[in-house]
């Protein structure tokens, strides 16, 4: 009898575990990790609901990189909701193609005479298309919608820059302008340049402003290709800037184990000169000190024979879940969020670059002079070939070893050549 | 009859079983059949690329990153498994004697432990980091004339993983202290009046009596120690920020870097192995030598 009791409850706790499946209204779930424009989400949402009667629902997991492990986990359990950010490099962007789990948005671009591709900057779109000869075994196409831009810069206090004897309209030009700088830093007891160079991406971001200067943006995808090494002369002319921005003072061993937020921070609380930063933080710095008076610059030039080019053009994008059974709708709703009304709220709400061109909205000086960057700008996604993983990793270690007084560019160009040697003799074996 | 018991009771363990079965042991061997394969964390599982042992030998042969980590993690764990224990075993020592406040004092010693590691990476970065802190130990350094002594702590390459070893101590010292007192305390009282009656001092007491029949438990603590430090990541990521050109990479932090910067899931799982493979071999090294020690005594 006892026996019995246990089987009818057990049975019991198993059925009332298993319920049915949730039948879901027609409700688009969008995820995305950007903490300052969850407000203005919610009100885009409520909005679209207003107008087309569909319910938007923005999920906001963060930091960012929590929510890229919540889509790299989403995609293996076949979890992903109907839109969604690839926050990763163009390689994992590409993967989640092959494994079907984007939709090709070219039919759609295509309508109408292109009226939706149109809308956008090139290098907005760039980053989220692939070229018919890319080498990631992509399908030509464009698969993401841009919503934003940005571009990497540096950025001055021009309060600073006045007490060290400068005029704040006329920042350092030249590499060597700047490096004078340091002693002058130095004596104010004030930190030079800061930025987030804790975090690997950012430190190489800035040694490839430097590489294109030096050596041209051909040269620089001919060394990803494997065609130059980088104990070529030209990289190891790169790597020795940090030793000389060290040697000047302009930077300190501290830049190396700094990560955004706090270089971000310390640049708004006006203890730094400069800052290395994405257009984003004009948003950041209105929170953090909204009387910071700042200008952005290009990195101050070290040659005349090639342009400085900074990382720019991609922004956020969004992309539809292929299996999604609302994707026809998702593809609506963001053809609305790129409209221009749309696109301007975006603008003044969250003091990020718009992505479409006719976008008017009175921007902030600084955003404006962000967006000029755009014409001097490229970025690694938006080309057809990539660095691999272990020689970027090796390179801004390096570059960290060097700002520490540990390795010299010498040897980090040969470290970082050895890597790239062994790693593409793996690739072709 | 007592079949049908035995069936009873199992079936009541069965969801528990159930719950480990598919969220732990299930996963453990997956891990196993992982590192054989390149995987992007991303296609299917069917798409994954069989390398067989390629990811263990590149582990072995070529990655020089790995093998710092795991050199600096043990560098941590050996200051653990020295200054943290050895002041957690006096600290034990003291307070299981008749001392004025002892009560108070194991409070105190306890609460670092049963703090968030982010919490206590947070607030030694305040109090040491001389950019976006206080700055306190350099303020105090100067006060006292110690000039020469003034440094980045946290990002000069000298100094940033010794300031980890030894917060990491701070925090963990709680653990071990508790464990050696409950340890002193099970120590009958009689072997020490007997010694006591027969004129031996206290060195001979510890010598003789308190260090013997501690070793299980100095054994048990190592070997904690040992686990949670070579595994300790997140107060590094507090405290320092990042793995600093690698002088503060540590085992976890690398196994998340393939992870999420190169998409290897099969190495990463490689890494995991290999990780799981020293740590077995370190506690069992340990586990003899203590053995020998104290067959010695």
């Amino acid at each position: 009898m006892k026996s019995i009791r246990a089987w009818i409850l057990l049975s019991g706790l198993f059925f009332l575990g298993c319920s049915p499946p949730e039948v879901r209204e027609k409700r688009i779930v969008i995820w995305h990790w950007m903490t300052d424009r969850q407000p203005a989400f919610q009100e885009l949402a409520e909005r679209y609901q207003a107008q087309r009667g569909i319910q938007v629902d923005f999920q906001l997991y963060a930091p960012s990189e929590a929510y890229s492990q919540k889509v790299r986990a989403a995609a293996q359990g076949g979890n992903l909701p109907d839109i969604f950010g690839v926050l990763s490099e163009k390689r994992d962007f590409a993967s989640l193609i092959k494994a079907g789990y984007i939709l090709d948005l070219t039919p759609y671009m295509e309508e109408e005479n292109f009226a939706w591709r149109n809308r956008f900057f090139p290098q907005a779109l760039a980053v989220n298309k692939f070229s018919p000869d890319n080498t990631y075994g992509v399908n030509p196409g464009i698969y993401a919608v841009p919503i934003d831009m940005v571009a990497i810069a540096m950025v001055y206090n021009k309060n600073l820059l006045r007490k060290l004897g400068f005029n704040p309209s006329q920042p350092p030009q030249s590499f060597e302008e700047f490096l004078n700088l340091g002693r002058k830093i130095r004596e104010e007891k004030l930190q030079g340049l800061v930025s987030g160079w804790g975090e690997l991406w950012l430190i190489y971001c800035f040694a490839q402003n430097y590489a294109f200067n030096i050596m041209g943006k051909e040269k620089v995808l001919a060394t990803i290709r494997g065609e130059v090494p980088y104990t070529d002369s030209a990289w190891i002319e790169v790597l020795r800037l940090f030793e000389e921005m060290k040697n000047s003072g302009i930077i300190t061993n501290k830049v190396v184990s700094m990560v955004n937020k706090t270089a971000e921070q310390i640049f708004a609380n006006e203890k730094a000169v400069f800052a290395f930063n994405g257009s984003w933080c004009v948003n950041v710095y209105k929170g953090m000190n909204p009387d910071l008076d700042y200008g952005v610059m290009l990195p101050p030039r070290i040659s005349n024979r090639f342009p400085l080019l900074v990382w720019g053009g991609a922004g956020s994008s969004f992309m539809v879940n292929a299996h999604s059974p609302y994707r026809e709708e998702a593809v609506k709703f963001l053809k609305w969020l790129t409209a221009l009304e749309q696109q301007s709220y975006l603008v003044r709400k969250t003091n990020n670059l718009p992505a479409i061109k006719e976008c008017r909205e009175d921007l902030p000086q600084v955003l404006v002079d962000f967006s000029r960057l755009l014409e001097k700008s490229t970025h690694p996604n938006s080309w057809d070939v990539w660095e691999l993983p272990l020689v970027n990793e090796t390179l801004a270690r390096g570059i960290q070893a060097i700002v520490l007084g540990k390795k010299t560019p010498q040897a980090v160009a040969q470290e970082a050549q050895r890597v790239k040697e062994r790693e593409l003799a793996k690739k072709s074996n | 009859m007592k079949l049908r018991q035995v069936l009873e009771d199992y079936t009541f363990i069965l969801p528990a079983v159930g719950i480990f079965t598919i969220f732990y042991i299930i996963p453990f061997f997956f891990i196993f059949r992982l590192s054989l394969f390149e995987w992007d964390g991303i296609g299917r599982l069917s798409s994954a690329t069989f390398v067989g042992l390629a990811n263990f030998r590149e582990i072995i042969f070529r990655d020089s990153n790995w093998w710092r980590s795991v050199g600096n993690a043990g560098w941590i764990t050996f200051i653990a498994l020295t200054f943290q224990n050895s002041l957690a075993f006096l600290l034990a020592l003291a307070c299981s004697k008749r001392i004025a406040l002892r009560g108070v004092y194991r409070i105190i010693f306890f609460i670092p432990p049963i703090l968030s590691e982010i919490v206590v990476g947070m607030v030694w970065r305040f109090i040491i980091n001389d950019v976006d802190g206080a700055n306190i130990v350099n303020r105090v350094l100067v006060c006292l004339g110690l000039h020469q002594f003034v440094r980045a702590w946290l990002s000069d390459p000298n100094t940033a993983l010794n300031v980890v070893a030894l917060v990491h101590s701070w925090k963990g010292f709680g653990w071990a202290f508790l464990i050696f007192l409950a340890g002193l305390q099970t120590i009958p009282r009689e072997f020490y009046e007997a010694a006591w009656v027969d004129g031996a001092n206290s060195w001979q007491v510890f010598k003789n009596i308190t260090f013997p029949l501690l070793v299980p438990v100095i054994i048990l603590v190592a070997i904690l120690t040992i686990l949670g430090t070579m595994q300790s990541f997140v107060l590094i990521i507090s405290l320092v920020g990042g793995e600093l050109a690698g002088y503060t990479s540590v085992p976890v932090l690398r196994i998340l870097w393939v992870m999420r910067n190169s998409s290897r899931f099969g190495y990463a799982c490689a890494l995991g192995i290999n990780l799981g493979i020293i740590l077995v071999v370190a506690s069992f090294i340990q586990y003899k030598f203590f053995k020998k020690v104290r067959n010695l005594i």
